[in-house]
């Protein structure tokens, strides 16, 4: 796995908010088929790394590859049809407050696929059963819990089986069993339909069951990629703290 | 690809079953499943699934398995494993909303109503209770608080409501001055918009633009308050958010309504002058002296009085929209709208019942 060509490549990328620089230079990859997670202090840049990626924040300086090809600069029509491909639970859910749960599950399989409405029905069950929620289905999100519209988010993000996965804190504001619960999702996602998947996450226990590959950022710069076990052997003193003690410096 | 045939009893599907390949099948297994002869599934041939194409076989093995059809031929253990985890069989269906008749529908709008109106008069009588007494003890509220909504309810709502007045003032004077001058009763045209513009225009252009701008900005201000847990955190700081949010503002709106609602008459006249001076060829003095004279104490004591009441029956019902809001940001604008529409509609209610006055 290791020798294969990186899904996402992304080289010398800047992003800012005005004239604020949130991280400059950054390269790295993402491999196909991997569980990596994105590490750092709050109000470091890592939504804000997701959000430059999948130029939902557009990116200032840099390139950004998608199966080789460079999105940066493509033209809109082209770039709906790589972000078909991929899946994102934001920090905050992001769930439209002026539809239910089910209709919130539906927009992509109403609007990108021609299934009818059984198999609609159906998927979604499937996907709110994935997450761990029953009979949420008919509820608004102003009537759901911060961990249940987080849920209902992720499965929502998933509904199209995306090739790419991107979770923003998927565990916070999550209980831990549920939370392990949704760490067996990743990795059986992962295992079974070969998903690649990025995760933001500060969780120790849960890095260590799901992470295959780590990226660390520090004041706006990339100070580590690479294995999980790696990381621990690079003698870089800030990510001994955080393995030592689960917090940054 | 995905390829799906029907031949001597056996429905073999190959290839890759993902969800946008599913609708073209539609028309291939309509055929098999019409076929009066049972008939067997073949799996073997599947490379790829997603849960799209596992939704899909459970329909159909549901469907064909009333005609007896069985799988005979499972897929590969890979494909097995992704229909396990997407396996939908044995989720139980969720019952939907229990949707309530429609005279229990009916009853229970009316309760709803009746119970919103009691919250209404509750928060009313709660501003004016703290307003009052907050004229004589600020505790409880931010300093200057009353200067910067005076600011932005009166001062900034002053360029649209004197436009908006001097336009109306300009078209009444025009529609009337062509009938007067038929009659060559020219110069009553300064009689008809003193009255007009002091008595009714005036105070009701007013209001209905402070309705829309401020009234709207209170709702949506409070119910996002709501919504977001910060008149929560209010309370927990032990203070009161009516005094701490609308006492400021009924205040502010109390002081500076007066000034909007002279300041559209005066619009309103210099819009009526335009007409009288350019079209009606009245003189100046002529002018002045009418609309004076015409002018009682009394037209000057009701249209303050019932300004300075629409201003409060914005604010009040403004603050009670946005205190009742629930259901996130989609309530915040649910509470908004109403907010403008119930204000309107108290605004013309109320004026009715003052110009039962001039009688
Ligand atoms: N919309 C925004 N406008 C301006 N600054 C922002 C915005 N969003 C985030 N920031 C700033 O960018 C930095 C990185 O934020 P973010 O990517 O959300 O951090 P993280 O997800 O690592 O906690 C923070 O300093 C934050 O204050
Ligand atoms: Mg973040």
């Amino acid at each position: 796995m290791k020798n294969s060509e990186p899904i996402i490549s992304v080289r010398g990328l800047e992003a800012r908010y005005g004239e604020k620089v949130v991280f400059s230079d950054i390269d790295l990859d993402i491999f196909p088929g991997q569980l990596t997670v994105i590490l750092g202090s709050s109000g470091c840049g890592k939504t804000t790394m997701l959000k430059a990626i999948t130029r939902l924040v557009e990116p200032t300086k840099g390139s950004v590859k998608f199966w080789g090809e460079e999105i940066t600069q493509m033209d809109e029509n082209r770039f709906q049809n790589v972000l078909k491909q991929v899946g994102m639970l934001f920090q905050g859910g992001a769930l439209l407050n002026s539809l239910n749960v089910f209709e919130n599950i539906a927009i992509p399989l109403e609007l990108h696929t021609h299934l009818s409405p059984t198999l609609i029905e159906r998927i979604i069950r499937v996907k709110l059963s994935l997450v761990k929620l029953d009979n949420v289905m008919h509820l608004m999100p102003s009537e759901l819990s911060g961990g249940m519209k987080k849920r209902v988010a992720l499965a929502r993000a998933i509904v199209l089986d995306p090739k790419i996965l991107f979770c923003d804190e998927p565990s916070a504001g999550i209980d831990p069993l549920t939370s392990s619960h949704l760490d067996e999702l990743l990795l059986e996602l992962k295992r079974k339909l070969n998903m690649t998947i990025v995760v933001v996450t500060h969780e120790l226990a849960s890095i260590h069951r799901i992470a295959d590959r780590i990226i660390f950022l520090e004041n706006g710069q990339l100070i580590f990629q690479g294995d999980l076990a790696a990381a621990k052997q690079a003698r870089i003193p800030s990510i001994d703290t955080f393995f030592r003690s689960g917090r940054y410096d | 690809m995905l390829k799906l045939s029907f031949h001597d009893g056996l429905l073999r599907i190959e290839g890759s079953l993902v969800a946008s390949d599913i609708p073209s099948l539609h028309s291939e297994l309509e055929t098999a499943l019409k076929s009066k002869d049972s008939f067997n599934i073949d799996l073997s041939g599947l490379t790829g699934i997603d849960s799209a194409g596992v939704a899909f076989l459970e329909e159909l093995t549901l469907k064909a398995a009333q005609k007896g059809a069985l799988i005979i031929h499972p897929p590969s253990a890979e494909i097995q494993s992704v229909m396990n985890t997407f396996r939908s069989l044995d989720l139980p269906v969720p019952e939907p909303r229990p949707k309530p008749g429609f005279l229990e529908s009916a009853g229970e709008n009316l309760l709803i109503r009746l119970d919103g109106f009691k919250k209404a008069i509750i928060t009313a009588s709660e501003v004016v209770w703290w307003s009052i007494i907050g004229i004589f003890d600020r505790s409880g509220q931010r300093k200057y608080s009353v200067v910067q909504q005076g600011l932005i309810l009166g001062f900034n709502a002053m360029p649209i409501i004197a436009l908006m007045s001097f336009i109306i003032g300009f078209i009444l004077s025009l529609q009337a001055a062509v009938q007067l001058r038929i009659y060559g009763a020219n110069i009553f045209l300064a009689d008809l918009l003193a009255i007009t513009m002091v008595r009714e225009m005036g105070p009701l252009i007013t209001a209905i633009l402070v309705a829309g701008r401020s009234g709207s900005a209170i709702a949506s201000e409070i119910a996002s308050m709501n919504v977001s847990e910060e008149l929560d955190a209010l309370r927990m700081m032990a203070l009161d958010p009516v005094r701490f949010v609308v006492v400021p503002k009924f205040h502010a709106i109390t002081l500076v309504m007066p000034v909007l609602v002279l300041l559209a008459i005066i619009a309103g006249e210099i819009g009526g002058a335009v007409i009288a001076f350019g079209y009606l060829d009245l003189s100046v003095s002529t002018f002045l002296s009418r609309s004076f004279n015409i002018l009682t104490l009394k037209d000057l004591i009701i249209t303050f009085t019932k300004s300075t009441v629409f201003a409060w029956l914005i604010v009040i019902i403004g603050a009670h929209y946005g205190f009742q809001t629930t259901g996130g940001a989609e309530g915040v604008g649910k509470a908004t709208t109403a907010s403008v529409v119930s204000s309107i509609f108290a605004i013309v209610i109320a004026d009715s019942l003052f110009s039962l006055l001039y009688l």
